[in-house]
């Protein structure tokens, strides 16, 4: 019965008794031994999909997305592809260059190596969440001022690591942000203008 | 990537059953290394089993040991009282481990299923025997700077040949290793407990197996017994640069001082071998005496007569030799 579902799935998953019919299956596929309270639960439990479309539901940058979303799609590919929030870069996307570093949660991660349906019922920030309006965050002052870039594309990753990297509380010596950002490799000549950026930003106390 | 059922069970009975005795489910929990290995087609799971939602995470003290959920983040436990004040060498280990971003995705049980970092293993156009059994093993005569120095055998009457010179990724499995740990597991049979000893494998048929698990098991905690190390452990690490880098040699060094003598000692190697090195006679070397750098020297020297290097990697036997003296030292505060 399972494989029968599961075969049946195309990707037609827009339409409104389609979503039911794999809300249901999802259920029965994934939930088998569950209560059958499960099968009539709100939108929001979980992730309510098949191999092919699964639906999530993600607060990103402070605004409610209930998203179709292919399984095998990282959240990295979700926010670039499908909501235009190119600001995360893809680099390496084998999670060792940092620069798709987003929040989860308030905490840093790597969006090229999540699924976004992992990533249901969860609060994302990504660079473009960081300022308030035209009103630059902090660290984003401070990168302008003490220029901390050269290219660019390495940016938004050292954004998003240097304000956890504050916030989590090892900003207080330069060897410590040096250790705490070595996540975001970048070979450029910016390291030193990076870390008195996030050095001064952490000194001035500003709430980040 | 090939595409897979996901999957979101709420209790570990339900993930195991969901699992079942499928070789195509997966567990998914940090996802750090396996969607690497997805995303490069090393493994194509059917089935992908999230556990993220099953209540895995608490850290705690209780019976004399302290008893970590498998899906603890590594730098909740690096960063947690209890393992900073009774366990500092775990802690060590984790932070010298990966970068702020990994530790925050990557989980406790993931880290011990974490699968090695070989080139030939992570590139489909070459042979390993680890991905493709029976294939060869393209680091025998290739790029083996990195590999391992230690194998079945050795110390055991002779050096038998392995079919995968590939090392063990994990520095936390190293300290763990040290610390003498106890890994809880649950499966289709129920409950057990399988020593660290026991958890990895050494390789001279099978280097497609990492570790003892059986079909279908899922790590549900670590236990590490209260111990009298926490005033003289050190966790060194030697890489290529000063952070986020795999180990090429890694020390986990335990002692146990009083009164200017070592009265117990426990010691585990990482990037050598096949699995965390277990160093055995380091206590019955170690044990009554004073400690000094001659004396940890001996010590060294002692372990590394059964270390075999390939082509590429003899620099490891001199580099593992002080490693071992450099962490004994520093956790004694002879340094």
């Amino acid at each position: 019965m399972v494989m029968a579902i599961d075969n049946e799935a195309s990707p037609d998953a827009e339409n409104e008794n389609r979503r039911f019919f794999l809300k249901q299956s999802i259920a029965i596929a994934g939930l088998s031994i569950a209560p059958s309270g499960l099968l009539h639960s709100a939108p929001d439990d979980g992730p309510v999909g098949n191999a092919v479309k699964v639906t999530i539901s993600l607060m990103i940058n402070s605004k409610r997305r209930r998203l179709s979303v292919d399984p095998r799609m990282t959240l990295l590919d979700l926010l670039r592809e499908n909501l235009g929030l190119t600001g995360t870069k893809k680099g390496c996307d084998l999670g060792q260059c940092g620069a798709c570093t987003v929040h989860v949660d308030g905490r840093r991660t790597l969006s090229c190596l999540s699924f976004a349906v992992m990533q249901h019922g969860r609060k994302i920030t990504t660079v473009e969440g960081l300022s308030n309006g035209d009103q630059l965050h902090p660290l984003q002052e401070a990168f302008v001022k003490h220029d901390g870039f050269q290219c660019g594309y390495c940016t938004p990753g050292q954004l998003m690591s240097g304000v956890a990297c504050i916030r989590e509380g090892h900003a207080g010596s330069a060897e410590s942000v040096r250790e705490y950002m070595s996540g975001n490799l970048c070979r450029c000549g910016a390291y030193p203008n990076i870390v008195d950026a996030i050095l001064e930003v952490k000194k001035a106390g500003t709430k980040v | 990537m090939r595409p897979f059922q996901y999957l979101r069970p709420k209790t570990v009975a339900e993930a195991v059953t969901m699992a079942g005795d499928n070789p195509e489910a997966q567990y998914i929990a940090g996802g750090t290394n396996l969607i690497d290995l997805m995303k490069r087609g090393v493994t194509s799971p059917a089935k992908l089993i999230d556990i993220n939602h099953l209540p895995l995470r608490k850290i705690e003290h209780r019976n004399d040991r302290v008893r970590i959920g498998a899906l603890a983040l590594n730098s909740d436990v690096a960063e947690h009282r209890l393992i900073q004040t009774r366990q500092p060498l775990l802690a060590q280990a984790l932070l010298a481990g990966a970068s702020g971003q990994l530790r925050n995705m990557a989980t406790v049980g993931g880290n011990l299923l974490q699968r090695t970092r070989c080139s030939y293993f992570y590139d489909l156009a070459l042979p390993c025997n680890k991905r493709k059994p029976g294939s060869g093993c393209g680091a025998e005569e290739g790029i083996n700077r990195t590999h391992a120095i230690f194998f079945a055998g050795n110390g055991f009457g002779g050096i038998e040949k392995s079919s995968c010179l590939a090392v063990h990724p994990s520095d936390m499995c190293v300290a763990l290793t040290a610390l003498e740990t106890t890994v809880v597991v649950n499966g289709p049979d129920g409950e057990r407990r399988v020593m660290m000893k026991d958890f990895h494998r050494l390789t001279t048929q099978q280097p497609e197996l990492d570790t003892n698990l059986r079909p279908g098991e899922l790590i549900t905690a670590i236990e590490v017994e209260d111990n009298a190390f926490a005033r003289h452990s050190h966790y060194l690490k030697v890489r290529d640069r000063a952070s986020y880098a795999f180990a090429l040699v890694s020390v986990a060094a335990a002692l146990q001082i009083d009164g200017g003598k070592i009265w117990d000692a426990r010691m585990a190697l990482g990037g050598v071998a096949h699995k965390p090195w277990r160093y055995w006679a380091v206590d019955l070397m170690l044990r009554g005496q004073a400690p000094s750098e001659k004396l940890f020297r001996e010590v060294a020297e002692h372990e590394m007569k059964s270390a075999k290097a390939t082509e590429q990697n003899a620099f490891k036997i001199r580099l593992t030799s002080n490693a071992i003296v450099a962490a004994l030292k520093l956790a004694a505060g002879i340094s």
